[in-house]
C-alpha cells in the first residue's frame, strides 16, 4: 500500500538551504533517512522541491492559461517535498514518519496514495 | 459553597473514577455504558452538589446515580432488553454497598486491567484502553502519544469496548495456569505506556515525557492490587530506575548524553533507593522473571553513583539470564553491548551477528551498536554504513545529532 509523506516547511527552513554551511547539516540526516527507507525496501520515490518563490503557478480560465509567480498559496508552511513509501498499512507508515528528521515549524502530512478506480 | 462542591466533584473524579468504572463494568459487562453512565453521574453531581450540598459518601452517591442511568439505558436499548433484569440484579449489590455506611465498595480495578490486556483484544489497543479506562486520559492525548489520528484512536477504543461487551469477555482474575500469561500481557501493556513506543527507554528524550508518569502510576496500582506478585514489583522497579536518570540524559543544550557519560549526581537518589528496596522485596519472593532481571540490570548501573564504576561482568551475566527467558531483540542487543564491555568487541560482535537479520532491519539500537563495534574493530567502512543506517532510523533528534557528531576514522 503506497503512502505519501508530504513535507511542509517554513520560510526560515527554505532560507537555511541557501546557506552553504547549513546545507550539508540539513541534508545529511535526510540522506540517512532515505538510505534507511531503501535498505528496508519500502522506498518508492520522492523529491525535495526548490523554494516556493521559484514556482510557476498555472491555471486555466476558459481556454486561456493564467500564469503567476509562486508561491501557490500564501501560507506559513510551504510544500517542500514528498516521499512515497510502500508499506503494509498506516501503522507501518507512521513508524517511518516517527523517524523523519524534523525542523522547527516543519509539518508532515501522511496520506494514502489514491488507487486507480477498480472495474 | 459551590466552589467547595465543585472541588468535591473533581476530587471524586480524580480519586474514585477508575474504581467506579471498574465496579460498574464488572457488573454490567459493558465498559462503554459504564463510562457513559458515570460521566452522566458526574454531570448531575456538578448540578446538584452545589445546590443540595456534598453527600456524606460522594462515591456512593455517584454509584447510585450511575447505576440508575445504566439500567435506564439498558431499558431503552431494545437489543439488550432481555439483559435488563440480569443487569438490575447485578447492580443491586451496588445498592446494598451504597447503603452500607461502614464499607467502601470493592476495588475491581485488577479485573479491569485484565480485561484491558485480554488476549482477544488487539495488542496495539491494550495500552490505550488501559490509559483511558483506568487513568481516565482523553483519547486525543493518547492518540498523540501513540502517533495515531485522534479520530482513529477514538474509533479504535470504542470498537474494542463493543467487542468486550459482545464477546462477553469476563471481568475476572485469571486463575491457575492462565494467570502468568495473562499477567504478562498486563505488564507489557503498562511497560508500553512507559516507552510510548520507544525501544530504548534509557535513551528517551526527557522533554518528550510521553506517558512515563501515567505508566508509573499504573505500575504502582498493579503492585497495590497484586502485592505478592514479584514481576509486578519488577516492572515498577525497572521504571523507577529509568526514571531516576531522567535529568541526566540531556546536557544543558538538550544534547544526548549516553549512560556511560551521565553525571551521576543528577540521578535521583530517593528514586534509586526506593527501587533498590522494591527489587529486594521482589527477590525475596523467589520467583525470577523478565522484569526483575531488567530491573536488576538497571540496579547495577545505578550502583555507579556509589562505587564510581560499572560492574559489566554482572550486567553481562544478568543479560545471559534475560535472553534465556525473554529473548527480545532489545535483550539480545543489550547482551552484545554488555559482553563487549566485559570482554572485547569481537565477542560482542559475534553475539550481534547471531541475531536473525530480519528482526534487526529497522531496529535502531542494533545499528548504533554495530557501528560502535565495527569502529572499535578498525573496520571504518562498514562502521560508516552501519552508522548511517542508525542515523536514518533515529526517532530522537538529540540521538541523531549525537550520532552525526561522533568522530569517524577514515581510510586514507
Amino acid at each position: 500500500m503506497n503512502f505519501s509523506i508530504v513535507i511542509h516547511d517554513t520560510a526560515e527552513a527554505f532560507a537555511r538551504r541557501e546557506d552553504p554551511a547549513q546545507r550539508l547539516a540539513l541534508f545529511a540526516p535526510l540522506a540517512a533517512y532515505l538510505k534507511a527507507l531503501s535498505d528496508a525496501g519500502v522506498f518508492v520515490g520522492g523529491a525535495g522541491l526548490e523554494a516556493p518563490a521559484t514556482a510557476t503557478v498555472l491555471s486555466q480560465s476558459g481556454n486561456a492559461w493564467q500564469v503567476q509567480d509562486g508561491p501557490f498559496a500564501d501560507t506559513k508552511e510551504q510544500l517542500a517535498g514528498l516521499i512515497i513509501i510502500d508499506v503494509p498499512d498506516r501503522a507501518s507508515a507512521l513508524e517511518w514518519v516517527r523517524r523523519f528528521p524534523m525542523l522547527p515549524g516543519r509539518k508532515l502530512e501522511l496520506r494514502a496514495n489514491l488507487s486507480p478506480p477498480q472495474e | 459553597m459551590s466552589e467547595a462542591a465543585r472541588q468535591a466533584v473533581e476530587r471524586a473524579a480524580r480519586d474514585s473514577r477508575s474504581r467506579l468504572v471498574a465496579f460498574l463494568a464488572a457488573r454490567s459487562h459493558d465498559l462503554a455504558a459504564a463510562e457513559d453512565a458515570l460521566s452522566d453521574a458526574f454531570r448531575s453531581a456538578l448540578e446538584s452538589w452545589p445546590r443540595d450540598g456534598v453527600p456524606d459518601k460522594p462515591e456512593a452517591w455517584l454509584l447510585t446515580a450511575a447505576r440508575r442511568r445504566l439500567i435506564d439505558a439498558a431499558r431503552h436499548a431494545q437489543v439488550h432488553a432481555q439483559a435488563t433484569p440480569e443487569l438490575t440484579a447485578a447492580l443491586d449489590d451496588a445498592q446494598v454497598i451504597t447503603n452500607d455506611r461502614e464499607h467502601e465498595f470493592p476495588d475491581e480495578r485488577l479485573k479491569l486491567l485484565f480485561v484491558c490486556a485480554h488476549p482477544a483484544i488487539d495488542a496495539a489497543a491494550r495500552t490505550p484502553l488501559m490509559l483511558q479506562t483506568v487513568l481516565g486520559l482523553d483519547a486525543a492525548r493518547i492518540a498523540s502519544a501513540f502517533l495515531v489520528k485522534p479520530s482513529a484512536m477514538g474509533q479504535r477504543l470504542s470498537r474494542v469496548k463493543t467487542k468486550i461487551r459482545d464477546a462477553g469477555i469476563a471481568f475476572e482474575i485469571p486463575r491457575g495456569d492462565e494467570l502468568p500469561q495473562r499477567l504478562d500481557a498486563v505488564l507489557e501493556a503498562i511497560y508500553a505506556a512507559y516507552g510510548s513506543g520507544w525501544d530504548d527507554v534509557a535513551g528517551a528524550d526527557p522533554r518528550r515525557k510521553g506517558l512515563a508518569v501515567e505508566a508509573l502510576e499504573l505500575g504502582a496500582l498493579l503492585v497495590r492490587l497484586l502485592p505478592d506478585e514479584p514481576e509486578a514489583l519488577g516492572l515498577s522497579t525497572l521504571m523507577l530506575y529509568c526514571e531516576s536518570r531522567r535529568n541526566a540524559r540531556r546536557g544543558p543544550d538538550g544534547e544526548y548524553v549516553p549512560l556511560s557519560e551521565q553525571d551521576v549526581t543528577l540521578w535521583s537518589q530517593p528514586m534509586i533507593e526506593q527501587a533498590d528496596r522494591l527489587l529486594r522485596k521482589a527477590e525475596r519472593m523467589g520467583r525470577l522473571g523478565r522484569f526483575q532481571l531488567e530491573a536488576a540490570i538497571q540496579s547495577v548501573h545505578a550502583q555507579r553513583a556509589r562505587t564510581g564504576n560499572t560492574d559489566w561482568e554482572s550486567i553481562a551475566l544478568l543479560y545471559e539470564g534475560l535472553v534465556r527467558i525473554a529473548p527480545t531483540i532489545g535483550a539480545l542487543v543489550g547482551r552484545a553491548a554488555a559482553v563487549t564491555q566485559a570482554r572485547d568487541p569481537q565477542t560482542g560482535w559475534s553475539l550481534l551477528q547471531r541475531i536473525p537479520p530480519d528482526t534487526i532491519a529497522n531496529y535502531q539500537p542494533y545499528w548504533a551498536l554495530a557501528a560502535h563495534l565495527l569502529e572499535l574493530m578498525h573496520r571504518p567502512d562498514e562502521a560508516r554504513v552501519a552508522r548511517e543506517r542508525a542515523i536514518g532510523l533515529c526517532e530522537d533528534p538529540a540521538m541523531r545529532t549525537f550520532l552525526m557528531s561522533l568522530p569517524q576514522h577514515h581510510h586514507r
